[in-house]
């Protein structure tokens, strides 16, 4: 595609026009109240900074910042505890929906939501995320899903695809060795305690959009006491996966999205 | 009243907003009971919930402990061994708490049978890291009640898990109790504690990450200066004829019953037998155990493990006098008789 730079005027004074750019009225976008200034420890190019924003957004435009409590994970969101605005537990690995649990059953008005990657969720918390979801805990689960280990430096995750490279399958995962790439929230989708699955993606605007509508479903059905609600959303790791944050995204699209197919996999029936 | 149900009648009465457990012998009196009365919806409005594992209930202990709520968790020595990496962030994360351990015989599975051998797991840590819980140890029915509330109002005002290390035997002996009025429960919550961020304060986080060390190191040198303040206003223990006594067992929680009767056998022997009963295993009494040890024959530690609790007698006592260790352990319970036995032979050596 051709680039078209257009010819700057010399004759603009430039210190008027930032002046004039950032009059109230003149600001057509503003990071959301509920994330803090504190700058964010993801690698550039990664989906975990939009999916913080859109929750973000998600408590702003609801207004309920004063009414949330979020459960951060271990994993690369571990400090997720610094970047939401809200007040904010961190648990231990896998223990998120445990420790959400314990928060919205003494704390039964408040809004309550973990924020979990694929290894936190999927593998050592199974017990706690399928019993959670069993009991229909009236908590989100916002579910970040790149199919690998990024904080501890790209391992293989349950979520990672058959033949997909990581350090600790560096020939590819094998179905014989290492077994089939983890859906869990398919898994837990038909529980009668669960009202709401669904899996999303940030790989593009359109979909980032979808997915911030998603949330918001989920907080609704929470505040409706309609039980578990759980938002997977894909994202990439361009680090782990050693590809630009542009390749990272087609390379999710042409391949993730297969064996994680975007879509609602549960809506409440009932009015 | 059973030792079990007397911990959960306390909890309710108490004001406790929760209790998480998983059913484990010899104390699943306590969930039972909580669910049979069911506080919840009758009584005081505190939560119950069967969690499914002793992993999950911990961890909802540390999820209501961080909105600043009174929330416990029992279970049994198998069961508190897979709480300790829950514990271990409680005590990182600086929240108030109380665990509760009707041990039994072990290691691995063990016997169900009443057991004394988490004593190293209790005082000296059983989680990762340099913290400390601060240990309870009922010899009556009537303590495993009292220490539901003392146990709580130490966890607050420390912010520090407390622990009640009871066994099988106190668990499951009926005795006569003392009930307390029922308490209400608090509706102020700490400033410290996650109730939702309002607009006049900063958000509120429970976090045991320091990713720079010298926050970690600072963070831990923090925690110590508590423990000191614990040790140094904390200590409980209880003396039987230390007066005139010649020598003097140590010894707690179900061992400390058995040996009162030792005492009288003894006493009607004339042999001028005491005990000493640490009730707060940590901080342990050192200094008042080192103080009788100057004048005294001899000490016995008799415990229901294969020698833990010894390892703090013999640190308190100095040196002053031969420290000898008597213990049955796999949940075989002693007698009086024979532990007056082993120390008529020792006395005799």
């Amino acid at each position: 595609m051709e680039t078209v730079i257009e010819k700057t005027n010399v004759n603009v004074d430039i210190e008027a026009l930032r002046k004039e750019i950032i009059k109230e009225e003149n600001i057509v976008f503003k990071k959301t109240i509920g994330l803090t200034d504190n700058p964010l420890s993801y690698c550039p190019g990664c989906g975990h900074g939009v999916v913080h924003r859109l929750i973000g957004e998600v408590c702003e435009e609801m207004e309920i910042i004063q009414d949330v409590i979020a459960i951060a994970p271990v994993g690369c969101s571990v400090f997720a505890y610094d970047f939401f605005n809200l007040d904010t537990q961190s648990a231990a690995h896998g223990r998120a929906p445990a420790v959400a649990t314990g928060v919205k059953r003494t704390m039964p008005d408040k809004y309550v939501f973990t924020y979990q990657g694929d290894g936190d969720l999927a593998a050592i918390g199974t017990g706690e995320t399928i019993h959670a979801a069993n009991r229909g805990e009236n908590i989100t689960i916002i579910f970040i899903n790149n199919g690998i280990y990024g904080m501890t430096g790209g391992q293989m995750a349950p979520t990672t695809l058959l033949n997909m490279k990581s350090s600790t399958s560096p020939y590819g995962r094998e179905m014989d060795v290492h077994g089939y790439p983890l859906n869990i929230t398919d898994m837990i989708a038909p529980l009668r305690g669960v009202c709401y699955a669904t899996r999303q993606s940030v790989h593009t605007p359109a979909n980032v959009r979808k997915a911030k509508a998603a949330i918001k479903k989920a907080f609704e059905y929470q505040k409706l006491k309609k039980g578990l609600s759980i938002v997977e959303i894909m994202s990439n790791c361009n680090s782990g996966w050693k590809m630009t944050p542009v390749q990272s995204n087609k390379w999710m699209e042409e391949n993730m999205l297969e064996n994680f197919p975007l879509g609602d996999i549960k809506v409440p029936q009932d009015k | 009243m059973k030792g079990n149900e007397a911990i959960a009648e306390a909890a309710i009465r108490c004001g406790c907003d929760a209790y998480f457990g998983y059913p484990i012998t010899p104390q699943s009196e306590i969930l039972e009971y909580l669910a049979l009365e069911d506080p919840y919806n009758k009584r005081s409005g505190m939560v119950v919930l069967q969690a499914e594992s002793e992993i999950a209930a911990i961890n909802m202990v540390y999820g209501a402990a961080g909105c600043g709520k009174k929330a416990m968790t029992s279970s049994s020595s198998p069961g508190i061994s897979l709480k300790q990496e829950g514990l271990s962030y409680i005590a990182a994360g600086e929240l108030p708490c109380l665990v509760v351990n009707v041990s039994r015989g072990g290691p691995g599975l063990g016997s169900i049978q009443p057991g004394q051998a988490d004593y190293f797991q209790s005082v000296k840590g059983g989680g990762h890291g340099d913290y400390r819980l601060i240990v309870l140890a009922p010899n009556t029915v009537q303590e495993q009640y009292d220490f539901v509330d003392l146990g709580f109002e130490l966890a607050f005002k420390y912010r520090n898990p407390v622990l009640i290390l009871s066994d099988g035997a106190i668990g499951q002996m009926m005795e006569k109790v003392v009930l307390t009025p029922q308490k209400d429960r608090s509706v102020t919550l700490p400033s410290w504690a996650t109730t939702g961020k309002t607009p006049d304060r900063e958000r509120n986080r429970i976090f045991t990450l320091n990713i720079e060390t010298d926050v970690q190191e600072n963070h831990n040198r923090k925690l110590q200066a508590k423990y000191k303040v614990v040790e140094e206003n904390e200590i409980r223990y209880q003396e039987f004829k230390t007066d005139d006594a010649e020598y003097i067992i140590v010894a707690y929680g179900i061992s400390s019953r058995i040996c009162m009767k030792t005492i009288q056998l003894a006493r009607e022997k004339g042999i001028k037998l005491g005990m000493f009963r640490p009730i707060t295993l940590w901080p342990f009494p050192k200094q008042k155990l080192f103080e009788l040890s100057k004048n005294v024959k001899g000490i016995f530690a008799v415990e229901h493990s294969c020698g833990q609790m010894v390892e703090d007698v013999e640190l308190a006592v100095k040196n002053n006098t031969p420290v000898k260790f008597y213990g049955r352990s796999g949940g075989v319970i002693m007698t009086p008789q024979e532990v007056l036995l082993f120390i008529e032979s020792e006395m005799n050596k």
